[in-house]
This record gives structure tokens, C-alpha cells and sequence, in this order.
């Protein structure tokens, strides 16, 4: 009765494509209810169609049937054929490891997979090869293994599909299978091999060398098959043994030329490319053979081809340039692709080409061409710059002024989202290249002047590098006052807090240089303020004074300190003129050796550290670190971080001036919206014109230079595509420059440990359980097997030596294991029958290796 | 494993079949589903079929309203990815006759089982479209 008004699931699907959006989700949970209901029928018709609209709704429409489980697997109990299927369907799609009725299926598939319909049987090792877990592995691998000698080919073949999983989960299976599979690979049934290679391939790519002894059957398959996709898992497995035996690669080189010259299918060409390019680089003519291919896919007209093409040359590229130069056109053109995925692997070219020579060129390029792409590639094109540049420590680069300034103009891009990379540089190229230092202050200068940078987030790292480097080499500035300003506009309630401290570090240390030199000037003139007759001279000397450092400087800057410094110190200089009349009293000689103090602490020159150099460090053996860290909660607890309106600097050191300043500006900050014109800085100093240091000209420092979000004052995009073409003719002929302008400066570099510390190449570990049950059975003892290439047919009796000695006493094992178990060990026992006794030895030591592997 | 998934999505980014080899949850699928169909689907015809998505590379083709979609590991062959596209939809037409978006709908039981006989474990054990189709074709004249 329940059946006769039963919906089908074709009434379901009819039904969800009539409903509209508002009311599916009122039909849906109507066609649930029924379907909960229908599904505790007794009648298994009922129950059957029931979930098998579950399913179809699971599937498609997402909705949860784990609460179902029970009912899949009273399903796949029923003796009829199709309520089997639709439970083993509705199985394999729902179950995981986590489902807790999980083991109640195991007997079911037991039961099925000794059925004499090949089709039930197929279903349990489909769904096994699903969902099987460490349990139903172990449970069912003797039976999966007898069906692997099945007499029909069509189980046979699932069977090895099987195999995956039962490896994966149950690694000791592998002790009964493997001699199975192996054999599988000499059939000529051609489902077979492809099933069996394929489980090899993936195997392979876990654990290579234990699959080394098998090279011969491989090369085998590579010179005998005629399906590609064979031969195109074949070629996969030897790539990851080309690397473990030198050898091979000599042997293998001519077929896979052969099939690269001979086949008609693409996929093939490219399998043969990708295998010659990534192991077989020193042969030069396969090289050659392999560019020529490539060419042919590069000038196809298929974006398919034509990206793989250049994902080939990509791979080349790193060893074998010419294969990039050669296809120079066809790169530069893909960098204005349509397809963004061409255009990424185009710029990952165009960046392996640049060199010395080209760099500049390449960059200044790009940077247009950056500036009117969309957003993603833009950061692809600064991100692949920055990368390159800062390769081995900025192997590429001769003129520092001229990167500073690129990183500099790369920060104005208004779609720059590389902040955090530029901010490494900035620091780092800081650190290590003391020859560039006035240009890196003056480029930072200009980042932090311009309020319009504030506005974007994605700089926020940025400026604080620009701060940095302020503050740290402020000698080198020919304006201190003006980065003050910056550093203390009140925009800067735009920064994170993180950041806000940098500013006011930096802030400090400049505070301390500007009074430091202060009190130099003054100690200089008390000393020799009878000889001083006029200001005029007196500035003079404050001009020797402050400039100690920008002496140093200018002499490379080239311009004239005197009237640059003028323009500020000469006022600076006359406030104080007054004071030197007098001897300086007590309170000043204190407060000119704290701040000799602190800005000897500040001249400090800081170096890059190795990133190994904490571990270098001996751990002192007092020091006894505290484990449980629970009470430094109760400590910070009461501490706030500071507001940033209460921040103040009451020192009596400090002067007037710069306590005024910041609480000033945070008022401003509150009365008036973040988001002001770039102009803010310039009206705050009119009104508050008492709290700036004076100065000669006021001019307004952002006001010169352009604002930063606009792309056409800085470049003009129509002949980004000429320069592009340009860019390929000029990197064509790689010429050296004849002589640079200036030498290349010196970079600090540490002598070792400077990149990141060596990771271990070791394999892990963790596949050990399978690899080792494997490296076991196929080369036991005797490890010269794998040592032996040379030779594949001594070779490859010797490891089947190995191999069925092992299976033979395995399955002997596995007989006392699991009992009632077929002797299995027909087509190879021949092999092992001639072999002396002398193995029974090593049988047995190889037996209690065994033991101990299966305890682990 | 090779293939991870394997979907068919039509023009409205309405899933019509979803097979997986490895387990996600509801709403893993359900995330990853969303992702991928908004990338596929806004590119055309002149960009290539390759579209690499978090940890593996999506290989997917278009036939009339329907998107093939085959999510794989990074080192599996774009090409030959193609063709096991190919191949399946010749199958699919083989058995249907001029399959549509329909026949998929209402037969997803058995668009299932073709795949099962193609994929297993994410490896492709199976390539000759008789060979596919004949317990389907052994099943339908049974039942």
C-alpha cells in the first residue's frame, strides 16, 4: 500500500525544479518528513526508494542523511539486486570513518564479496575502495586478495582499484597482496595493467626507492604499451625513480624521445616534455627535443597548449634559459593575455629572464604595466618583482638608489598590497647596504609625508619600515624637523597601535639626534664664543655641528649642506644664542650626558642577524624556564595598554614643544574625521603654528609630490604594450652594460646560515609502516638488488628472488593468521623452486624481521 | 590519489552530480562547491581549462550547458584530465544517446556507476567505453 502512493524520485526532481526559490525549502523539508517516514518501512521496495531520494538529495541539494545510516546498510542485506545498489550507492557517498554503525556492514561486504554475481561483488569493492577503514582493511584483505587471481577480468581489475586503500589503511595487507599485483603488471590484459599501473603510480609517489626493483617491468611497459594512459602513468612512476638511480635515466632517455617524436596525443607530448624537463636535464638533444615540442604547443592556438607550454618552459627555465630566450616572443605577447593563468606563468618567465643588464628595464616595464592591470595581477607583477630582486640577497642588483626608489614608487601603486614584502626590504637592504642609506632615508621621508598612504591598510606595515629607517638613520636626513612632523601628523591615528609605536620610537630617536646635535653646537660655540663675532658665523658653526654626518653624505648627494641646513638652523640657532652668553648651568650638563647617552645608545649600528643565531646562543645553566605561563595574566590583567590620547611625554628632557605637539594632534584627531584631504597636515600647522619647531619657508611637504593614488601623473598607459614589445627586443640581446655608473656597494652578508635553516629532506616517517612491508618484500636482504640497475635481467631475478622467497614464507604466515587461506602460491613458486637451500637461512632471519615489523 | 572530485555543474552553478574520493563534510562540500563554480564559470572560452583552486588544480570543459569539473592533484596530467572528460561524456552519450542535462538528472544512479567503473580511488582503472557500459547494459535488461 505504502508503495502504491510512494513518490519516486523522479516526482522528487520534478518536483524541486517546479518549486521557486521561496518555496523549496518548504517542499524540501515536506519530502524529508516523508522520506524519514517511508524509510522505517519493513517493505524494503519502501525502504529502498526512500533513500534513494535521500541520496539524490544528499548529493545535490546538500542535506544531511548520516542520520540514515542504519538504513543504507538493511539495505545492502536485501537479496534483490537493485535495493543492494541503491544501498551501496547511498554508502559510499554518506559514510566516513567517524560513522558509528560503520563495522555493521563489514560481514555484509564479506558476504558480498564472496558472491557469485559478479556485480554484487563489484559494488562491495567499489564501496570498500571508498569508505574502508583501518578495520574493514584488515577485516576483508584476504578476501580482496583472493578475488585479485579471480578467473574474470572484470574483477580482477576492481580488485587492484581496491588495493589503494587497503595498503593506506592496513599496510600489512601488503604482505599479502603485493606478490599479486606485481604479477598483474606482466599480464597483457591491457584493463589489468592500467589498473595495476596506476596503483603503482600513486604508490610511488609515497616512497619511490622501494619500488626501484620493479624499474625493468616498468620499462617493459614503456617500450611494449600502446595506451597512453598507461604510458602516461608509467612515465609518472619513472620520474620519481629517475632521481634514486642515476642509471635509469640513460636507458630511459630514447623511448621517451621515441614517443615524444611518434605519438599523436597531446597528453603524451606533454607527459614525455614534463618528464624530460624535470629529470632529464643533462641530455642535451632530448632537451632540445622536448624545447622543440614545447614551441609547437606555445604557437598552437589552444590557451590549453599554450599554458602548458609555458608552464614547461618554466620548469626549464631555472637550468636551461635558452629555452626561455628562445620563446622570448611568445612570453612577452602572454603577459597580455586574456587568461590570467597564462599571464601568471608568462611573468614567472619574464622575471627568470631578467639580469643585470635588464633588470631596470624589465622593472620600470612591469611597474607601468602593473599600474593598469586589475588588482590580482598587479600584486602578482609587484610580488614577482620583489621576489626576484631580493634573490640571494640581491644577487641582481648593482644600483641600490635606484631599488630604494622602485620600492618607493611600487608602495604608490594604488593597488599595492605588498606592504609586508617592501617592509622587509626597506629594513633589510637598510641593515645590510650602508652605501644607500641617504636615499632609503630620503625615499622613506617621502612615504611618510604623503597622508594619503595612511588610508590603506595594506601599507600600514610599510610605513612602519619607513619609520624605521627614519628614525635609525636620521643622520642622513637634511631635514629632522620635517620627519617629525610626519612621524607626528595627526593621521597617524590610522595605524594600528603596533605600528603607532614604531612611529614613536622612531619619533624619539629623532628628538634625541636634533637635541644631541643641540647641544654639540653649543658646547662648540661656549668654547669658542669669544672668536664668534657675528650670527652669521655662528650658524657656520651649527652647520659643522649638526652636519657631523651629513658631511659624509653629501660629498656622494652632491649638494651644498649650507644652504640646505640653513634654512632650519640658522633660526634654530639664534633662539638659543642667548644661552651660550652664559656658561651652561648644572641641569644642562645633565641633560646633555643623558642624551649623549641615549643617542650613543642609538648610534649603535644594528646588523642582520642570522636567523640560526639564537640557537648558537649556550643556554646558561641557571636559567630555568617557567612552564606554566597562567599567572602572567594575574600580573598583566590590571595593565592596559595606553590609550593613544594619553600619551605624553612629561620628561623635563623633552621639551615643551614636542609634549604640546602630540597631545595637540590627538585633539585634532577627535574632533576631526580620519578621512581628510591631504591637506590636513598643512591646516593643522597654521592653526597650531606656536607648537611647530619654526621654520624658514613653510612649505607644505606633502604638496610636493603627487598624490598617491594617481596612476596618470605618474606614467601614461597607452604605450605600456610598446614598451613591452621594446622589453623583448632589448632583453634579446643580452648585452652587458660596459661600465657602471657607480660600483655595486657592498652588502653585509653572513657568512653562513643567512637563509632560512635547511630543512631535513628526510622522508617522513610516517609512511614507514607501508614503505617498509614493501622495501621488505621486494628487496629483502639483499639491497644490492637495487644497486645493480645495470643490469635489468640479472636485476630483475634477483628481485624476484627476493620476492617470492618473502611471499612464499608470508603466505605461510598468512595461513596460520587467518586461517583457512588457498595455497596461493602457484605461478611464482616456479621461480622459487630452482632456487637452492641455501635461502631457507635468510628466510628465517627474515622471518623474525617480520615478526618484529608486524608488532610495530 | 590523482582525481579528487568529480563534478557536473550546469550554466546557473546548479550542481547535477558530485562524486568524491576523499571525505568532506556537508559543508567542506558545500564551500568548496560555491568556490569553484564562481571561479570556472566566469572564464571563457579563450582562457585555458586549468585552474589551480587551494591545494590542487581543477581541469574542467564545457559540453552545450554543462560544466565538467575534475578536481586533481597537482602533478596529474591537464590533458589527459581532459580527455578522461571527454571520454566520459562520449560514454554517457554512447548510453543515453545525445546526453543531455536532463538524462543526468534523472539518471544520476547510473551516471554514478559509469564513474565507478571508470575511477577508483581516484585512479582511472577503466577506458574502453564497452567495457563501461556493459553490466549497465547487462542491468537494464535484467531489471
Amino acid at each position: 500500500m505504502d508503495t502504491l502512493f510512494q513518490r519516486g524520485l523522479d516526482d522528487i526532481i520534478k518536483g524541486v525544479r517546479h518549486q521557486q526559490s521561496s518555496t523549496e525549502s518548504i517542499f524540501m523539508s515536506r519530502v524529508i518528513e516523508e522520506i524519514r517516514r517511508e524509510i522505517k518501512s519493513t517493505d524494503l521496495q519502501t525502504k529502498s526508494t526512500a533513500l534513494q531520494k535521500l541520496t539524490y538529495l544528499n548529493s545535490i541539494h546538500f542535506i544531511d542523511m548520516s542520520w540514515a545510516s542504519f538504513h543504507a546498510i538493511e539495505c545492502i542485506s536485501s537479496p534483490a539486486f537493485s535495493h543492494k545498489k541503491i544501498g551501496y550507492l547511498a554508502i559510499s557517498q554518506s559514510f566516513s570513518e567517524s560513522t558509528p554503525v560503520i563495522l555493521l556492514i563489514s560481514n555484509q561486504l564479506r558476504k558480498d564479496l564472496k558472491s557469485g554475481n559478479e556485480f554484487e561483488v563489484s559494488l562491495a569493492l567499489d564501496c570498500l575502495s571508498r569508505i574502508g577503514t583501518v578495520d574493514l582493511c584488515r577485516d576483508l584483505a584476504s578476501e580482496v586478495f583472493i578475488l585479485m587471481s579471480s578467473s574474470k577480468v572484470f574483477i580482477r581489475k576492481k580488485a587492484i582499484g581496491v588495493v589503494l586503500r587497503l595498503f593506506e589503511k592496513y599496510p600489512d595487507a601488503v604482505r599479502v597482496c603485493f606478490k599479486k599485483l606485481v604479477e598483474s603488471l606482466e599480464g597483457s590484459d591491457s584493463p589489468i595493467v592500467s589498473a595495476v599501473v596506476g596503483v603503482f603510480c600513486e604508490l610511488s609517489a609515497k616512497d619511490p626507492r622501494s619500488y626501484l626493483p620493479l624499474a625493468p617491468e616498468f620499462y617493459r611497459i614503456l617500450v611494449d604499451s600502446k595506451n597512453n594512459w598507461v604510458l602516461i602513468k608509467v612515465l609518472k612512476i619513472f620520474v620519481k625513480l629517475a632521481p634514486l638511480e642515476p642509471r635509469l635515466a640513460k636507458r630511459l632517455v630514447e623511448p621517451i624521445c621515441d614517443h615524444m617524436r611518434k605519438t599523436g596525443a597531446k597528453s603524451l607530448v606533454f607527459e614525455c616534455i614534463r618528464t624530460v624537463v624535470t629529470s632529464f636535464t643533462e641530455y642535451e638533444s632530448a632537451m632540445k627535443l622536448a624545447a622543440e615540442k614545447i614551441r609547437e604547443f606555445l604557437m598552437e592556438d589552444d590557451p590549453n597548449l599554450k599554458y602548458l607550454g609555458l608552464h614547461a618552459i618554466s620548469i626549464m627555465a631555472p637550468k636551461h634559459l635558452w629555452a626561455v630566450l628562445e620563446n622570448k616572443d611568445v612570453v612577452i605577447q602572454s603577459l597580455s593575455d586574456e587568461d590570467p593563468n597564462i599571464k601568471l606563468e608568462s611573468l614567472r618567465l619574464v622575471m627568470a629572464m631578467a639580469s643585470e643588464s635588464n633588470l631596470m628595464e624589465t622593472c620600470r616595464v612591469l611597474v607601468n604595466y602593473a599600474l593598469k592591470s586589475d588588482p590580482d595581477f598587479c600584486n602578482e607583477i609587484l610580488g614577482s618583482i620583489l621576489s626576484t630582486c631580493c634573490q640571494n640577497v640581491y644577487e641582481v642588483i648593482i644600483d641600490f638608489d635606484w631599488y630604494v626608489s622602485l620600492l618607493g614608487e611600487m608602495s604608490r601603486i594604488p593597488n599595492c598590497k605588498k606592504g609586508e614584502e617592501i617592509e622587509n626590504q626597506l629594513i633589510d637592504i637598510g641593515m645590510r647596504v650602508k652605501d644607500v642609506r641617504p636615499e632609503l632615508v630620503r625615499i622613506a621621508r617621502d612615504l611618510l609625508i604623503d597622508p594619503a598612504l595612511l588610508g590603506n591598510p595594506f601599507l600600514h606595515r610599510l610605513l612602519s619600515a619607513a619609520a624605521w629607517v627614519c628614525g635609525e638613520y636620521v643622520e642622513f636626513s637634511r631635514n629632522p624637523v620635517e620627519l617629525m612632523e610626519a612621524l607626528l601628523q595627526p593621521r597617524t591615528s590610522l595605524l594600528p597601535s603596533s605600528i603607532r609605536t614604531v612611529y614613536m620610537q622612531s619619533a624619539f630617536k629623532i628628538l634625541i639626534f636634533c637635541i644631541h646635535s643641540y647641544f654639540l653646537q653649543k658646547e662648540d660655540m661656549t668654547s669658542e664664543v669669544s672668536d664668534l663675532a657675528s650670527k652669521r658665523e655662528c650658524s657656520e658653526s651649527s652647520d659643522l655641528a649638526t652636519g657631523k654626518a651629513l658631511v659624509q653624505s653629501d660629498q656622494d648627494e652632491g649638494f651644498n649642506p649650507r644652504e640646505s641646513n640653513q634654512s632650519y638652523e640658522y633660526p634654530f640657532s639664534c633662539r638659543y644664542w642667548g644661552w651660550t652668553e652664559a656658561n651652561l648651568d648644572r641641569e644642562e650638563v645633565i641633560a646633555s650626558r643623558v642624551v649623549e647617552w641615549v643617542h650613543d645608545g642609538f648610534s649603535e649600528e644594528l646588523g642582520p642577524v642570522s636567523v640560526t643565531a639564537q640557537d648558537r646562543v649556550p643556554i646558561p645553566d641557571e636559567l630555568v624556564l617557567k612552564e606554566n605561563l597562567t599567572d602572567l595574566e594575574a600580573i598583566c590583567g590590571g595593565v592596559e595598554l595606553p590609550a593613544p590620547g594619553s600619551f605624553s611625554l612629561t620628561s623635563p628632557y623633552y621639551g615643551e614643544s614636542a609634549v604640546f605637539s602630540v597631545s595637540n594632534l590627538q585633539d585634532e584627531e577627535d574632533s576631526e574625521p580620519s578621512t581628510e584631504s591631504t591637506s590636513l597636515l598643512t591646516e593643522h600647522r597654521k592653526r597650531h603654528e606656536l607648537y611647530y619647531l619654526p621654520s624658514e619657508k613653510n612649505k607644505i611637504p606633502a604638496n610636493d609630490y603627487p598624490p598617491a593614488n594617481d596612476p596618470s601623473s605618474s606614467i601614461n598607459t597607452n604605450d605600456a604594450t610598446e614598451d613591452l614589445v621594446k622589453l623583448a627586443d632589448q632583453s634579446l640581446v643580452s648585452k652587458r652594460k660596459p661600465n657602471h655608473a657607480k660600483p655595486r656597494p657592498v652588502v653585509v652578508k653572513l657568512e653562513e646560515g643567512e637563509a632560512a635553516p635547511v630543512v631535513s629532506k628526510k622522508p617522513e616517517l610516517k609512511d614507514d609502516l607501508l614503505s617498509g612491508a614493501i622495501h621488505d618484500i621486494l628487496l629483502g636482504n639483499e639491497a644490492k638488488a637495487a644497486s645493480s640497475q645495470s643490469n635489468p635481467s640479472d636485476k630483475s631475478s634477483s628481485k624476484r628472488k627476493g620476492k617470492a622467497k618473502h611471499v612464499d614464507l608470508l603466505d605461510s604466515k598468512e595461513n596460520l593468521a587467518v586461517g583457512e587461506q588457498p595455497n596461493h602460491e602457484n605461478p611464482s613458486s616456479r621461480r622459487s623452486k630452482h632456487r637452492g637451500d641455501g635461502k631457507q637461512k635468510s628466510k628465517k632471519s627474515k622471518g623474525k624481521k617480520n615478526g618484529d615489523g608486524r608488532e610495530r | 590519489m590523482g582525481i579528487r572530485f568529480i563534478l557536473m555543474v550546469n550554466k546557473q552553478g546548479q550542481t547535477r552530480l558530485a562524486q568524491y574520493y576523499e571525505w568532506l563534510t556537508l559543508e567542506e562540500r558545500r564551500a568548496l562547491e560555491g568556490e569553484i563554480v564562481r571561479k570556472c564559470l566566469a572564464r571563457n572560452d579563450q582562457q585555458c581549462s586549468f585552474v589551480e583552486h587551494r591545494n590542487y588544480k581543477i581541469v574542467y570543459r564545457r559540453y552545450a550547458s554543462l560544466f565538467f569539473l575534475v578536481g586533481v592533484d597537482n602533478d596529474e596530467n591537464e590533458l589527459a584530465i581532459l580527455e578522461f572528460i571527454h571520454l566520459l561524456v562520449e560514454t554517457m552519450d554512447r548510453h543515453f544517446g545525445n546526453v543531455c542535462e536532463l538524462d543526468i538528472m534523472f539518471h544520476l544512479e547510473k551516471a554514478h556507476f559509469m564513474l565507478e567503473e571508470m575511477v577508483m580511488n581516484g585512479c582511472i582503472v577503466e577506458t574502453s567505453k564497452a567495457n563501461i557500459l556493459s553490466p549497465i547494459q547487462l542491468m537494464d535488461k535484467t531489471s
